[in-house]
């Protein structure tokens, strides 16, 4: 099972509105959270390599998420399930929604992006663990399962840390794990037929109310307007100057 | 309620890291007094480097054997935070994989990575790579599980006198399905992409892996890691693990030098917190001389042999 987050496209330069309600988002490119999709294609390796029977990709949010539920089944996805949600969740609201689904498809591995890069809370998995009460291996750049467990190597500050869980397990991806595939206009048209079920989040019988209010939004404090040189040896002079060399 | 505060300390190998005092630094503008839980064997000095920083009221050691696994370290933090309004873990690697196992054991939500506190139950975090910040309110009468963003606070002063350290062993017993096998440190001539202080880094215009290559005696002369945009890996210049960006690495060095590199958004994203930012580029209306603090137009190819004459040269 791979959960994927809507998100505004990564290449996309957000606008903080200004009454501080948010970010404007309304008219711009939305993709697969790109480190969902870093999951997804992981999925789909370990099918190719007969480790995984089956690849269910599932999104909990607005109905529009099916969009990138598409998206998920042309890369290769077997099924896509949406669980269609009124108003934003919080990371919280998203693992117990997780939590139920994994009750009722008892995938034996989770794997999702170590965070969103909208609201980098980078929570869902960790707590999805929590709540299953399952194995987490978190920031993961390689992934090998062998039987009733998963090796996983994760991205740590010290370094990298090698970490055996029993499956089934949360795995949330990092960067290094792998290139995800691009869509081939084939699969696209083949994905249109593939099963993609929708559910309302009422239906999961879940608490899924958010607690943590956002009060208002802004934009950071801008950078001071820099000056240009005109060769390198005035920028090395410049540089000595303010200290940075 | 008068606010109790409960710091997550961290600890690699025998020793307490940084994180821990800019931790409590973010933990003394909820509350005067500050509690820290340390995870290490008994006769390793982390309890006592936790003790002597200022704030720190009393220390909480619970004697684990090496190395702390978040599934088996996230029971004991939910117990140890009955009585505290606030626990606050740092956002390293550490904290972030810990932190949300322990708010959903708590049944609480999180607030990652915050940056300012407000008050008590309201924050400052950055949303979208740090292109816009978030204030939160967390709600009145849970507890507050966060994360600390360690680039907004500075470690504080010693304390005079060092706080009592309660030791106590683990409560609960390890789950058994999750096992540590080995940890493997990067440890290599160059500095560290992600912790370097400086950071040379190179994009499309250099144009190929040969090219490239040439960044790296730039680099050597100024004790730098290498980077590169997105474009570069793209193209096949330089490994993945090089990129730099909302989809990389996103840093903080003191000093970035972007060396025909155009600067797409999600490349600025990975470094508008560098200190002093510097652009090479031979496209004067390039997107990386609008948050640049220093720019020069010019190809990199003539640029890079120029400067690294520059930095040769020129008395220090």
């Amino acid at each position: 099972m791979v959960c994927i987050k809507r998100v505004v496209d990564y290449n996309v330069r957000v606008r903080v509105k200004p009454d501080g309600t948010g970010v404007a988002v309304d008219g711009l490119k939305m993709s697969i959270n790109p480190f969902d999709e870093i999951a997804l294609e992981e999925a789909l390796r370990l099918k190719e390599r007969g480790q995984a029977g089956e690849v269910l990709v599932v999104s909990i949010g607005a109905a529009d998420a099916q969009q990138q539920l598409r998206t998920g089944l042309a890369m290769g996805a077997d099924r896509a399930l949406l669980v269609e949600a009124a108003a934003p969740l919080e990371p919280l609201g998203v693992a117990r929604a997780l939590h139920a689904l994994v009750a009722r498809e008892r995938p034996d591995l989770v794997l999702l992006g170590k965070q969103a890069i909208d609201d980098d809370h980078a929570q869902t998995g960790q707590m999805l663990a929590a709540l299953w009460d399952r194995p987490q291996a978190t920031f993961a750049s390689r992934v090998e399962i062998a039987g009733t467990h998963a090796t996983v190597t994760r991205e740590v500050d010290a370094g990298l840390e090698v970490i055996e869980v029993d499956l089934p397990a949360v795995v949330t991806t990092d960067l290094r794990l792998n290139q995800p595939r691009y869509v081939k206009l084939p699969e696209i048209l083949k994905a249109k037929k593939k099963p993609l079920d929708v559910l309302r989040l009422d239906s999961l019988g879940i608490d899924a109310r958010a607690e943590i209010v956002v009060e208002r939004v802004d934009a950071p404090a801008p950078r001071a307007r820099g000056i240009r040189v005109r060769d390198c040896a005035e920028l090395v002079t410049v540089l000595r100057q303010r200290g940075v060399l | 309620m008068a606010a109790r505060v409960l710091v997550v300390g961290e600890s690699t190998g025998d020793l307490l890291s940084a994180s821990t005092a800019k931790c409590v630094a973010c933990a003394r503008e909820i509350a005067p007094d500050v509690e820290v839980a340390v995870f290490a064997s008994r006769a390793a000095p982390v309890a006592a480097a936790a003790a002597a920083l200022a704030g720190v009221t009393r220390v909480l050691h619970v004697e684990w054997p090496a190395p702390a696994l978040a599934a088996a370290l996230a029971p004991e933090v939910a117990r140890l935070a009955a009585g505290f309004t606030h626990v606050l873990g740092p956002s390293s690697t550490f904290g972030k994989d810990l932190m949300p196992r322990v708010a959903a054991l708590l049944g609480v939500g999180q607030i990652s990575d915050v940056m300012r506190v407000l008050d008590p139950q309201r924050f400052q975090r950055p949303i979208y790579a740090g292109n816009a910040i978030a204030t939160v309110r967390a709600p009145a009468g849970r507890t507050v599980v966060a994360t600390v963003r360690l680039a907004s606070y500075a470690a504080g002063a010693a304390a005079r006198e060092a706080a009592p350290v309660d030791a106590r062993a683990p409560v609960g017993a390890p789950p058994s399905h999750t096992r540590f096998v080995e940890l493997r440190s990067q440890r290599a001539d160059r500095p560290d992409l992600q912790t370097a202080t400086r950071v040379v880094a190179g994009g499309r215009a250099l144009g190929s892996t040969d090219n490239f290559a040439r960044l790296y005696e730039l680099a050597d002369e100024l004790g730098a890691a290498v980077g590169a945009s997105r474009a570069a890996v793209d193209s096949g210049f330089v490994p993945n693990e090089l990129q730099v960006g909302q989809t990389g690495k996103i840093i903080a060095p003191e000093l970035y030098l972007a060396i025909g590199i155009s600067g797409a958004i999600q490349h600025l994203t990975g470094i508008k917190d560098a200190r002093t930012i510097v652009a090479i580029n031979r496209d004067p209306d390039a997107p990386i001389f609008e948050i640049a603090d220093v720019g020069l137009v010019a190809d990199w190819a003539s640029a890079v042999p120029e400067l690294l004459a520059a930095l040769r040269a020129a008395p220090r």
